[in-house]
């Protein structure tokens, strides 16, 4: 019937007109949806569950994947172990880094800055909107042998190497992810109500007491969505590993790259992946979970 | 008082690096990692080397071809939506979600697999039907642009959505209410209000796909786009000429999305 999008119109024309305008109504709706929901089902669902076969599957001699049904790829995952532990280790470890550091950055934006506030928002999305990837190799110069390191030589530390170490990746990372951490904290702090912080100093409790009692708690979803969105990004992370961890300081991510493109075992790498989708959704779980216990203040900055 | 010095610090942490690779594009020296000042001889070298054009050209038309399906099958999805049931509405959330959430380097791997097992299917029926010989289906430019257009046709959802929940029902009533068939209530009222919002998530796929490079990693077979190009030149040492183009990139994803912000914004009030 008609294009276009007046939902009370056109709740109004489905009571008044015939049966089959309505049906017409429907093939429009459906021509509307059809090649956005091929798109997805084609581009998104099929792909994962067609890992998913192909993680029960046996590597073909060539390479590639031969038809089978075994739980072998997944029982051998200790193969790529260390891939996981590094994961592990310093995608909570960036995360929780992410938040010291962003947590001052966006109480100060919140509640003590007056003027100029979005611009100085806008500043720290900026650096988000540009090439991760150059982003990430600007740090080779700073950490690389002529960066930092040649710096601390001058006042007499001598041989301090930063560069393809598990300390440059979690720079990189802090580096990469930090605005996407400030944001939801930034949301959900702005929102506070400034007289609850007055109240609590009136009512005689300290400087650090407040923090503790009022403002900590009640920007408890800003600070739950952030870690949630920086540590499912970083459990996937391939490049700042690559960049700045010279094959030295591996991911899953890198395992994956090896796995699929050098190495050719797909049912492998396919119970590798499907092993890290795994525990995205257990985390995604969790923090739903965490929402729905703080209610839904802090979901409108995930975006 | 602290806190506003650690706030300046981390400003400055923030642009830092990015100054740097500014700067050292304007090095008149060869070596990558040592500075010496100034020239734009760098700039010229990038844009004459045909390795580097050919990586920009490619890297252009997938991101305005992913960028183009991203934006019509995403509009026009907006305007199912908007018609459409709850439970088909709920599919869509949990689908752009997922496209949105899941990091790239599983779409590159889902859409490589699929890619290819599809092409094992219908390379076969193609000699079959077409007799051997002729050009096979493989990974290549239009598997990037399907690979990008999907992550990117879930911003665009968002974006437009956005907007035209915030539409003046009244206006669309008061269309209705003077006589203006619904097509012209279409073309006149609610095409001019959401335009710029389809321009905005055009831009923002467009950068995206741009900018992309672990998806086009996996699914670009032989193809070259500039994010590869720059990956691997990187790991046999810093050019000059990188900082260069990274440069040009740099200023052209932050006009696209400044352009591409402003347009969500106006009014909207937001």
């Amino acid at each position: 019937m008609n294009v276009a999008l007046s939902a009370p119109a056109l709740a109004d024309a489905g009571q008044a007109v015939p049966v089959e305008s309505r049906s017409l109504a429907r093939r429009v709706t459906l021509l509307l949806l059809l090649p956005s929901t091929l798109w997805f089902l084609l581009l998104l669902l099929l792909p994962l569950v067609i890992i998913l076969v192909f993680s029960l599957g046996e590597r073909s001699p060539v390479g590639g994947y031969s038809a089978a049904l075994t739980l072998e790829n997944y029982l051998n995952l200790g193969a790529r172990a260390k891939a996981f532990y590094n994961t592990l280790v310093l995608a909570p470890l960036g995360t929780l880094v992410c938040l010291v550091a962003a947590y001052p950055l966006a109480y100060y934006l919140a509640v003590k800055v007056q003027r100029s506030r979005s611009l100085l928002l806008t500043l720290v999305i900026v650096p988000f909107w540009t090439s991760f990837l150059i982003r990430t190799y600007a740090w080779i110069f700073i950490l690389g042998g002529k960066g930092i390191p040649a710096l601390l030589a001058m006042v007499g530390l001598e041989d301090v190497r930063l560069i393809n170490t598990p300390s440059a990746v979690l720079i990189g990372i802090v580096y990469g992810y930090l605005p996407l951490m400030v944001f939801p904290i930034y949301v959900s702090l702005e929102k506070l109500d400034k007289r609850l912080l007055e109240a609590s100093s009136d009512l005689g409790a300290g400087a650090f007491e407040t923090f503790r009692r009022v403002t900590l708690p009640l920007s408890a979803p800003g600070v739950i969505t952030g870690s949630m969105l920086v540590f499912i990004l970083l459990m996937g992370e391939f490049l700042i590993p690559a960049i700045l961890g010279g094959g030295k300081v591996f991911f899953v991510g890198n395992a994956l790259v090896d796995l699929f493109l050098q190495s050719r075992n797909w049912p492998f790498g396919s119970a590798v992946a499907m092993t890290l989708v795994a525990m995205m959704l257990v985390i995604i779980a969790l923090y739903l979970k965490l929402v729905a216990r703080y209610g839904k203040r802090g979901t409108e900055g995930m975006l | 008082m602290w806190l506003r010095s650690y706030s300046t610090s981390l400003y400055l942490f923030l642009y830092a690096p990015i100054a740097l690779i500014v700067l050292f594009s304007f090095n008149a020296g060869r070596s990558g990692l040592s500075f010496e000042c100034c020239s734009v001889q760098w700039f010229g070298r990038a844009f004459s080397n045909p390795f580097i054009m050919e990586a920009l050209g490619t890297s252009a038309l997938i991101a305005f071809c992913s960028a183009l399906i991203a934006t019509l099958f995403g509009t026009l999805a907006v305007f199912g939506l908007e018609r459409a049931g709850k439970r088909v509405r709920l599919f869509f959330d949990a689908m752009t979600y997922c496209a949105i959430i899941i990091p790239g380097i599983v779409i590159g791997i889902a859409t490589l697999i699929a890619f290819i097992s599809l092409f094992e299917v219908v390379n076969p029926l193609l000699d079959m039907l077409l007799g051997a010989g002729l050009p096979r289906l493989r990974m290549g430019l239009f598997t990037v642009i399907a690979a990008h257009s999907l992550f990117t046709m879930a911003l665009v959802i968002v974006i437009v959505r956005t907007r035209v929940e915030s539409l003046d029902r009244a206006l669309l009533e008061a269309s209705a209410d003077l006589y203006a068939p619904p097509l012209e209530t279409f073309r006149r009222v609610t095409l001019p209000q959401i335009a710029p919002a389809i321009l905005a998530g055009f831009l923002l796929a467009f950068t995206f796909s741009f900018d992309d490079f672990i998806v086009a990693f996996f699914v670009a077979g032989s193809e070259t786009t500039l994010p590869i190009y720059i990956f691997s030149s990187i790991r046999r040492g810093i050019t000059p000429e990188i900082n260069a183009i990274s440069t040009v990139i740099i200023c052209v994803s932050l006009a696209l999305l400044f352009t591409s912000r402003y347009l969500q914004n106006r009014r909207s009030g937001a």
